[in-house]
């Protein structure tokens, strides 16, 4: 038996604006969420200028973001260890939407950049890194030679940090 | 991981349905789980008497906009007064239907059981991506306002860099879906389109255009699952159940390689072992590998061993794929051609295996002799890898 017809009706979008009883709700749902012990003090670290990593006392993993257990030992990290704000571009891309899907007047660059943290192999699958925007020209990032890019923290000004992963305004290209 | 494969039961498909893929369905939720359900039944040719348990799959409740979706969905689906789940691992769901339906069955549980995915995503407004801002991280992500589709762009990019392939490349893959879906009367977005035209489609986030993702999807798809010994009673062409796989990846996705799916490789494996298959891609006749992305198929085909690491694109371009290739893809048109309503997708995918191991897939059967069968979904951040190996 091969099926011909599928059940189910299909509206247009005046179709279903003028459904009888159509019914518009927009739950106004707000949270305020608390970042826990570990993440509390990487962003604290993030307002001084400073990376903070955590090292694994089993394997030597370093993790950034910080955790609280290692995710492969499962055992307690104990060490804080200041890791250095460079890195390579893991991947880029160029945003020219904004979080609703509106078109962006400017277009932003995004990735994931490799920190510079020792404890993982060359190039292994995993690695200590942060997702960030990338002060870079659009068209630049395009270009194959960003992947693998040296990039370096663009941090705000002291008086401007608030605790936050913004406090970290872009990682920008150096050399 | 080693697999305990003394099951009571062995378990077998012997009815699918699933409705028209559509933006905007006149049909509630319910009811869409409901003809698919009745669809799958009657293909059966069982009713509801026959029906022990009830397996639904539904993504996230802000899609449809209603609480606690696998109970809203019970009536639709025929059941109430009997024991019912809902599973939930994002978009890997699909899949996690029906194998959670095999272990209800495997175990002696349950004799039949009814696995029913649904979801509406039509109803979120202004657009359903917003929805997905709740999948980021609160703390460290949120803050950088990302749009859903940045994720995939980053994956995207990172398989672009790590395995040499272009955006035309990948474009393919699109092409090669919808055309598929001009067979299939279920289809949203079945066309005849051209690697120009995806590539001229909309810029989203680069590499992504529109035309690289699939669309917003109302529908449902349901499947009818029992043990051997039914099985045998109600069908001459059971499709059994030989292997299935379900892990997860950590959801700390800036901390790995993203160009290879691991989360897939390893429920791939898990399923592979259990079927007995060694060599996937010569034991593998068909596939329908999770392609909500264009790239995506191309990345679940390495994680089902389909292909070695970043050498699918290569076989895409000779015509490897095709419905006529030598293992062909995405038979159905996939979330690509036919829609993505999120876990009746996965549904859907293995539907249409099931059609194409009775030989019931019309135009859309594949053209080489078919026995054995792979379909995986993909769910959360580059997360959760739900596989199931089917065979005739």
């Amino acid at each position: 038996m091969s099926v011909q017809k599928f059940p189910g009706t299909k509206l247009s979008a005046k179709e279903m604006y003028s459904l009888p009883g159509l019914v518009e709700s927009s739950p106004q749902a707000k949270y305020e969420f608390s970042a826990g012990p570990t993440i509390s003090r990487f962003l604290k670290g993030l307002k001084e200028g400073k990376i903070l990593g955590r090292r694994c006392p089993r394997c030597g993993r370093i993790y950034v973001p910080p955790r609280d257990y290692c995710e492969f030992c499962h055992v307690p990290l104990a060490d804080w260890v200041e890791v250095p704000d460079t890195g390579r571009v893991e991947t880029a891309v160029v945003s020219y939407i904004s979080v609703k899907r509106e078109r962006l007047e400017k277009p932003e660059v995004v990735g994931v950049i490799r920190l510079d943290v020792p404890g993982y192999p060359e190039d292994g699958y995993e690695f200590a890194g942060l997702f960030h925007r990338i002060c870079m020209d659009p068209e630049e990032a395009k270009k194959d030679k960003t992947i693998g890019m040296k990039v370096k923290a663009r941090w705000r000004p002291p008086e401007q940090r608030t605790g936050s992963i913004l406090d970290i305004e872009c990682f920008e290209p150096v050399g | 991981m080693v697999t305990n494969l003394f099951v009571k039961d062995r378990v077998a498909i012997v009815g699918a349905g699933m409705t028209t893929f559509m933006r905007r369905a006149l049909e509630t939720p319910r009811e869409l789980a409901w003809e698919a359900a009745k669809m799958a039944l009657d293909q059966a040719g069982l009713t509801l008497k026959d029906i022990d348990c009830v397996v639904i799959g539904s993504a996230p409740d802000t899609f449809d906009g209603v609480h606690m979706k696998g109970e809203y969905l019970a009536d639709g689906s025929g059941a109430f007064n009997k024991p019912m789940t809902r599973v939930y691992v994002g978009g890997g769901t699909g899949v996690f239907i029906p194998v959670s339906a095999w272990w209800h069955v495997a175990s002696g549980l349950c004799r039949t059981v009814l696995a029913v995915g649904e979801e509406k995503m039509s109803p979120a407004h202004p657009h359903p991506q917003y929805v997905f801002r709740y999948i980021w991280d609160p703390i460290l992500h949120r803050p950088l306002e990302p749009n859903l589709i940045w994720i995939f762009a980053m994956e995207m990019r990172r398989y672009m860099a790590k395995c040499g392939a272009k955006k035309e490349d990948i474009a393919l893959v699109s092409v090669k879906n919808k055309r598929n879906a001009l067979d299939n009367p279920a289809a949203q977005l079945a066309a005849n389109i051209t690697v120009d035209d995806v590539l001229k489609s909309e810029l989203l986030v680069w590499p992504v255009n529109e035309l690289d993702i699939s669309p917003v999807t109302d529908g449902a798809a349901a499947l009818v699952i029992t043990n051997e010994n039914v099985a045998r009673q109600v069908t001459d062409s059971p499709v059994w159940i030989e292997g299935l796989g379900f892990t997860l990846e950590n959801q700390h996705w800036e901390n790995r390689e993203l160009a290879y799916p691991r989360y897939l490789n390893y429920a791939a494996r898990m399923a592979y072992k259990m079927a007995g298959i060694e060599r996937p891609w010569k034991e593998i006749d068909v596939a329908e590998p999770y392609d909500p992305f264009d790239y995506k198929e191309l990345h679940h085909i390495e994680g089902l061993m389909l292909a070695r690491p970043c050498e699918a694109w290569k076989l895409l371009k000779e015509g490897y794929f095709d419905r006529d290739g030598e293992l062909p893809t995405s038979p159905s048109g996939g979330l690509l051609g036919v829609g993505n309503p999120i876990a009746a997708a996965g549904v859907m995918k293995v539907a249409e295996l099931f059609w194409q191991l009775r030989y019931e897939a019309g135009k859309r059967q594949v053209k080489k002799p078919v026995h054995r069968a792979v379909a995986n979904a993909w769910g959360d951040l580059m997360q959760a890898g739900t596989v199931i190996v089917l065979g005739n």
